[in-house]
């Protein structure tokens, strides 16, 4: 349950944007990697208790799971890791580097507009 | 609606203090290292047996976290090295402010290296960055083999695995496939490091003795 952190950091980015804009959050995109990934329904469940109360009370969460790549090291093409079968979607090989694993990123703040 | 473009890191805190971590152990030319398991697959013991058994060679220093109770820092302070230990008080992890202050209070300019034993938990320490210059994922055999696949962060991200509780296999106790979790833990990893080892009777250890002193001897990479 890393989501009650994750949860807790959020509330307090969104609630300092929200002072800086003057207006409420009403939704937010969140994007996460293969590897440091979040439970969508544990973050919502997280989210809502810790922003009960709070500007971010009701504010609705979108999740993006983004896949993780490599570089085949026989080949040289990129691709997209498949985590149960990771291997070069172009020749097959199963020597690769990871690319970065995409961070844990607030995206997009809505904001109630009047 | 009005659509606001943020892009920050919402974990940003944690990866200053990192950050920071990072700064003042390459400063300081000491190894850290994250130590990252289950509950019960041994860390403690295999720190235990690692710090008596490398004294004359490396001096560590120890940061226990754990939810709660200092269990593991007295197994530990019975060893005579330095040990802090830090009450996570509910959290499933560690967070790089703690070790900030841990390290505040560690005798870190009399000590080769610095060993952190996670909270016990195969999911949430791999995704907190500490300021550590590498993770070492621990699994007992006890936990089945599968764990590599069905956990795949942790061996992904770990320089090392130890694969503890060895004597259970040879007495028979438990079946483990020591090359399919090895296989699954490298998948993602190549370069991943395994040393099978029993941190009760020392089988194995020798290996993962002369990996330490060697990274300590290379220095922070």
């Amino acid at each position: 349950m890393h989501e009650m952190m994750v949860a807790q950091s959020l509330i307090e980015i969104i609630s300092d944007e929200a002072a800086k804009h003057n207006a409420k959050p009403v939704g937010a995109k969140i994007s996460c990697g293969t590897l440091n990934p979040v439970n969508d329904e544990a973050l919502r469940f997280a989210f809502e208790a810790i922003g009960k109360d709070t500007l971010c009370e009701g504010l609705k969460i979108q999740i993006e799971h983004k896949p993780i790549g490599a570089r085949c090291k026989k080949c040289g093409e990129e691709f997209r890791v498949e985590l149960s079968r990771p291997a070069c979607s172009e020749c097959g090989d199963e020597s690769f580097e990871l690319l970065p694993d995409a961070p844990l990123l607030l995206e997009e703040i809505d904001f109630e507009t009047e | 609606m009005e659509k606001i473009n943020i892009e920050k890191k919402i974990l940003r805190e944690n990866d200053k203090h990192a950050f920071e971590n990072v700064m003042f152990l390459t400063d300081k030319k000491k190894l850290c290292l994250n130590m990252i398991s289950s509950p019960g697959s041994g860390k403690t013991t295999i720190l235990a047996r690692t710090i008596t058994e490398l004294k004359d060679k490396l001096r560590i220093g120890v940061i226990e976290g754990d939810i709660q109770t200092d269990i593991d820092a007295e197994r530990i302070r019975a060893t005579d090295a330095p040990v802090i230990q830090i009450n996570t008080e509910g959290a499933c992890h560690l967070s790089a402010p703690q070790i900030s202050e841990a390290l505040r209070t560690l005798p870190v300019d009399e000590l080769d290296m610095i060993l952190i034993e996670n909270v016990g938990n195969l999911v949430c320490p791999s995704a907190f960055a500490l300021g550590e210059s590498g993770k070492i994922a621990v699994l007992s055999v006890a936990e089945g083999d599968d764990k590599p696949a069905k956990y795949p962060a942790i061996f992904a991200k770990s320089k090392v695995l130890l694969l503890n509780k060895i004597d259970l296999m040879a007495g028979g106790h438990v079946d483990f496939d020591i090359e399919r979790a090895t296989a699954d833990a490298r998948r993602l990893n190549k370069s991943l490091e395994v040393f099978p080892i029993s941190a009760r009777t020392g089988e194995g250890m020798s290996d993962w003795y002369d990996w330490l002193v060697e990274s300590v001897r290379k220095g922070v990479d």
